[in-house]
């Protein structure tokens, strides 16, 4: 039965309207929508999703990792409301503003303290930063094989049969586990917590690590484990001028529009 | 310690030529060069490549290093890690670039966590600071709804780059380099993940990412008859159709057809957006048209901000009279 690990990253909401999206300038940092509670960024909870179809054919165990601080824990709870069997929390807050870089090392090093692992789940990007680097930093890291954006896994001893997005299709690729799997959103939605799910989440107690818990100093993680610098976070200027075509029907409005663009020369 | 200098450009293919991103990545790598007064540098992997360092030549590169093996034949990651991870080390450049496509989306953060160093992907936008000569590396996150400048102190600087973000030079045949192959033993026992088969879905008509006009379609489609009525104005316009998300998540359309961040990337002429609201992770792979008209019912949404046409309305209603008239234009 495979051990199986789901890094989930809290994020903002990126569904929230972007008419509400504010960037403070002083501190380059995005001020969270009011009224708009964050959420698992939606690949994560894929890759939730990936984990739980293998769980329910070859059972197995579910541990999920969440990196960050001050975690709404309604939040981080969510993968284990829809079967998973663990949460960790890696909570501090030197591991606030990490990058790709100490991320994944925080995480392959908490990941290393686990012990025990077959298949190692994450989204294909995170929906705020949208870098995309982890799953492979912590492959590398662990020094291990990965396959990035996933539609589909299928479990078998010792290995994992992947199907991998191209542009134009998908690949079936057989990897060697231990494995790290990257996952994209054409693997299917994610289930919903079952009200059963809920109530047993509610009493589970995730279980908090800090950088000493991984055999890591604070200056390896966050924002002192950083490769890259954020020089600066600004919204890009729209000039958005729309030229509305306006009629008495619809169906006018249709008719009027492409005698609009011939004009333009656009058809 | 030998110092790191040159700019380095990871090469792809695409049937047989150079690929499109290669060309536009060596015209950025070109200019980048030249404010740094260094060298241009491409590397081609593949079983047979070295026909194409001419045209790599032609397109901007000072230098081009050929790797070939039967094992490079189709991009796997381990094997193509161990070829890069061997080139950087014995090229040393300052600043290495990828395209953000299937393959540079899967090898760039690899070699990066291999190499020990900062990588950007995605980048629109890369220059170097007068002042610290380091490369700014500049690229939308949230979903496209901030942009963010960074840069990275340990060598080499990495960034993959958008598709059709940069333009590429107009090749010119007269231009000089050198060519050098570069051998790279390769143990076929390291290679972890191995690649069974390609699954390619027959692309019918114009392509997407080369269509002068699409059409594309969102939620508010409804279902996939909907956009039987998109294929029909598509094929009048000889364009092609395209998707958000929702469509393709719901089985309306085939995946391959969706556009934005994680989707393809289109820069048409004309791009109608039906039913779709705007969101900066649509917009992501669609803001480089030339021109957007959008058909939505709803006054409010986010397409209109993006759009230089809009009607208010109901697309049910408002796209058969189009597609009629634009029927009675062209016969005309
Ligand atoms: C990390 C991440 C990556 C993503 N990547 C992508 C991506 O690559 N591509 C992508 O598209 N999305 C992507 N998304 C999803 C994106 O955030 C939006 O959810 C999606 O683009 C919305 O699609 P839509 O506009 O079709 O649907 P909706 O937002 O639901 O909009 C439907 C629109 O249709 C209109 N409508 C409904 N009925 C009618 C009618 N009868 N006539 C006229 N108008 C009508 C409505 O007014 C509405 O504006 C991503 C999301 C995340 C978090």
């Amino acid at each position: 039965m495979p051990n199986m690990v789901v890094c989930c990253k809290q994020v903002i909401d990126p569904e929230a309207p972007p008419a509400s999206f504010k960037i403070d300038p002083a501190t380059n940092k995005v001020v969270p929508p009011p009224g708009v509670p964050p959420v698992i960024s939606p690949f994560d909870e894929q890759a939730v999703e990936a984990a739980l179809r293998i769980k329910d054919k070859h059972g197995g165990k579910i541990t999920v990792i969440s990196l960050g601080n001050n975690l709404l824990r309604d939040v981080v709870k969510k993968p284990l409301s829809m079967g998973a069997d663990e949460l960790i929390l890696l909570e501090d807050p030197a591991f606030e503003d990490s990058d790709s870089w100490s991320t994944a090392y925080a995480l392959a090093m908490a990941i290393k303290k686990i012990g025990q692992y077959d298949l190692i789940f994450c989204g294909r990007q995170a929906a705020d930063w949208d870098a995309g680097q982890v799953g492979c930093g912590i492959a590398e890291i662990l020094g291990i094989p990965c396959v990035t954006i996933a539609k589909s896994v299928e479990f078998m001893d010792g290995k994992a049969k992947v199907e991998r997005v191209i542009p134009d299709g998908y690949q079936v690729i057989e990897v060697a586990l231990p494995a790290v799997i990257t996952v994209s959103n054409e693997l299917g939605e994610a289930r919903y917590a079952t009200l059963k799910g809920i109530m047993a989440a509610a009493k589970k107690q995730p279980i908090v690590w800090k950088p000493a818990d991984i055999g890591v100093s604070p200056s390896e993680v966050g924002t002192a484990g950083r490769r890259t610098k954020l020089v600066k976070l600004f919204q890009p200027v729209k000039e958005g001028k729309c030229e509305f075509v306006e009629a008495d029907s619809p169906a006018e409005a249709g008719a009027k529009l492409a005698l609009r663009l011939r004009e333009a020369k656009l058809i | 310690m030998a110092e790191y200098k040159n700019v380095l450009v990871f090469g792809e293919t695409a049937d047989g030529k150079l690929a499109t991103i290669t060309a536009e990545l060596l015209g950025c790598g070109r200019r980048l060069a030249d404010e740094l007064k260094e060298n241009l540098i491409c590397i081609l992997i593949g079983e047979k490549v070295a026909d194409i360092a001419n045209s790599a030549i032609a397109s901007g590169a000072d230098k081009v290093y050929v790797v070939e093996d039967p094992l490079l034949k189709e991009y796997q990651t381990d094997a193509y890690l161990m070829v890069m991870e061997k080139a950087v080390k014995e090229i040393m450049p300052r600043i290495l670039l990828l395209g953000q496509t299937s393959i540079g989306r899967d090898l760039a953060p690899r070699l990066a966590f291999r190499l020990a160093t900062g990588l950007s992907m995605d980048c629109v936008e890369l220059s170097i600071d007068p002042t610290t000569k380091l490369l700014q590396q500049i690229r939308p996150v949230y979903g496209g709804n901030a942009r963010a400048i960074f840069t990275t102190e340990s060598f080499p600087q990495m960034a993959t780059v958008r598709q059709k973000a940069m333009t590429p030079l107009e090749p010119d045949p007269s231009r000089k380099g050198e060519v050098v192959p570069l051998k790279v033993e390769i143990d076929p026992a390291k290679i972890r993940a191995k690649v069974l088969q390609t699954v390619k879905e027959e692309v019918v008509g114009i392509k997407l990412e080369d269509a002068q006009t699409v059409v594309a379609g969102g939620r508010g489609i409804g279902g996939p008859e909907g956009f039987k009525q998109l294929e029909e104005l598509a094929k009048l316009l000889k364009g092609a159709v395209g998707a958000s998300r929702p469509p393709c998540d719901n089985k309306w359309v085939p995946d391959t057809i969706q556009i934005g961040l994680t989707g393809k990337i289109v820069t048409p002429e004309l791009y109608i957006a039906v039913g779709i609201s705007g969101a900066s992770q649509h917009i992501a792979g669609c803001s480089g048209a030339k021109n957007i008209v959008a058909i939505n019912k709803d006054p409010e949404a986010n397409i209109f901000k993006e759009a230089r046409f809009g009607v208010v309305g109901d697309w049910k209603q408002v796209l058969p009279a189009f597609t009629e008239k634009v029927k009675e234009l062209l016969a005309g």
